[in-house]
């Protein structure tokens, strides 16, 4: 647990040094919910069909901000050959890198999902709380594929295109199932809402798990 | 006993061949000198060595221990220093320490970290980040790191790249006294007299293969090493 705890801390300190990747998703999922708010005022769309989606577009691609942003920290200078020569394994490096990417997309999505709330004139009941841990869950299965994907896009020619290239496609699935089941939230249809919930824990625990297994195989040059 | 032995050690990057079957033992205590021109496959094999490329074919034991079977213990007795230094710009020296410290399960390590700061004669920038350090400042805070968790087998790339004649000495008396402590050192560079100042054998890698080794003393090392430069050593 130690070495996973270092390296948690050291992005943290990093990131309270360069402040450089919680600001920039904050910026960009505000503005995202910005204008969606400001495309669909005047259609008279239900806001909680609507919704959903928007918050999840506004997540992930502010995602793919964060975990750009960590991948330049670990290339610049090759520190991330610095963390290759510890005597880890390379799956505990792995989990140390998706610990921080999750702690820092979290954090910044903690603070766009009040804005949502607002914006959305939704009040602060129940639903909130569901969609948090909504947001904890699909998260984490977003940090989990986009981890390597970013080691394996720190290898190639177009690393900045090549992450969202590569994290879109395959952070569908997370993406759809969260969509979903905040959905079932905010329109109260809690029975169909474990479905939803199981596809996207599933998912999670594959790309966490697979990725962790194979990760070995992502650094190497 | 060997702190380092190689045989056959081939690497394939596609239809490139960059080690071509190193076959290399050096003895615990040896400062090695490994000369060679660009692309000779002198980094490829530290890399591999070092556990950060993985061989294609052969077998590599560092201190006795198998580095495709136990890298993680391998990796214990290793201290990498390559033209890049690792560090994080963003952190200060002793945060950069600290942090390595702690992967390598270092306990209490406030103390060591503090006398190789001092060592390496950046004792009074410890608060200073590291994006404000110079090239020369920079590759001394490697050299502490590479020294941190006490390796006994030192791999250095091209240490004196970029470096200025204050630090090549600081370099240079940090080796020496490694060397005297009984570490095992294997360095490249291109710079024959360089190499050979501290260094008791020395070899000549060229197209992924070793082609000449003899001791460092000796004069032939330099007659072999011209001969290389002008077109080729006899395999």
């Amino acid at each position: 647990m130690k070495p996973l705890a270092a390296i948690i801390f050291k992005d943290i300190v990093i990131e309270m040094r360069s402040k450089e990747s919680i600001s920039s998703m904050l910026m960009f999922g505000i503005l995202v919910l910005i204008i969606f708010m400001f495309a669909f005022e005047s259609s008279g769309l239900d806001k909680t069909v609507i919704g959903p989606g928007e918050l999840w577009v506004a997540f992930s691609f502010a995602a793919i901000l964060g975990l750009n942003r960590s991948l330049a920290m670990e290339i610049d200078n090759d520190c991330l050959q610095g963390l290759l020569l510890a005597p880890l394994g390379r799956g505990e490096l792995y989990l140390g890198k998706v610990a921080s990417n999750f702690t820092f997309m979290v954090i910044a999505e903690f603070i766009v999902l009040p804005v949502f709330f607002i914006l959305n004139n939704l009040s602060f009941d129940q639903r909130f709380l569901g969609i948090v841990g909504i947001t904890i869950l699909g998260s984490l299965g977003i940090a989990a594929v986009g981890t390597i994907l970013s080691t394996i896009s720190a290898n190639t020619r177009m690393k900045e295109v090549m992450l969202p290239i590569l994290q879109i496609p395959l952070s569908v699935p997370v993406v759809i199932a969260a969509v979903e089941a905040t959905s079932q939230i905010l329109n109260n249809e809690k029975p169909e809402i474990s479905a939803w919930l199981t596809i996207l824990a599933g998912f999670s625990i594959v790309y966490l798990t697979v990725s962790y297994l194979v990760f070995e195989f992502a650094v190497e040059e | 006993m060997f702190a380092l032995e190689s045989e056959d050690i081939r690497k394939t990057f596609g239809h490139f061949t960059a080690l071509a079957g190193v076959t290399l033992s050096v003895e615990r205590g040896e400062f090695l000198a490994l000369f060679g021109r660009n692309g000779a496959g002198k980094t490829t094999f530290l890399k591999v060595a070092a556990t950060l490329v993985r061989h294609t074919q052969g077998k590599l034991r560092v201190e006795g221990i198998d580095i495709s079977e136990e890298p993680e213990k391998a990796r214990r007795q290793i201290g990498f220093l390559s033209h890049n230094t690792y560090l994080y710009r963003d952190l200060n020296p002793v945060e950069n320490l600290r942090f390595f410290a702690r992967l390598y399960g270092l306990k209490e390590p406030d103390k060591r970290i503090a006398a190789l700061l001092e060592r390496v004669g950046l004792g009074r920038r410890t608060a200073d980040p590291v994006r404000a350090f110079s090239r020369g400042l920079h590759q001394r805070l490697g050299i502490a790191r590479v020294m941190l968790h006490d390796p006994s087998l030192i791999l250095l790339d091209e240490p004196y790249t970029g470096l200025d004649a204050n630090a090549v000495e600081i370099l240079n008396e940090l080796l020496d006294e490694a060397s005297r402590a009984g570490k095992t050192i294997i360095l490249t560079t291109h710079d024959l007299d360089q190499g050979l100042r501290g260094a008791t054998r020395a070899a000549i890698i060229d197209r992924g293969k070793v082609v000449f080794t003899g001791k460092a003393k000796d004069s032939a090392i330099r007659d072999a090493y011209a001969s290389y430069i002008r077109g080729g050593v006899n395999r």
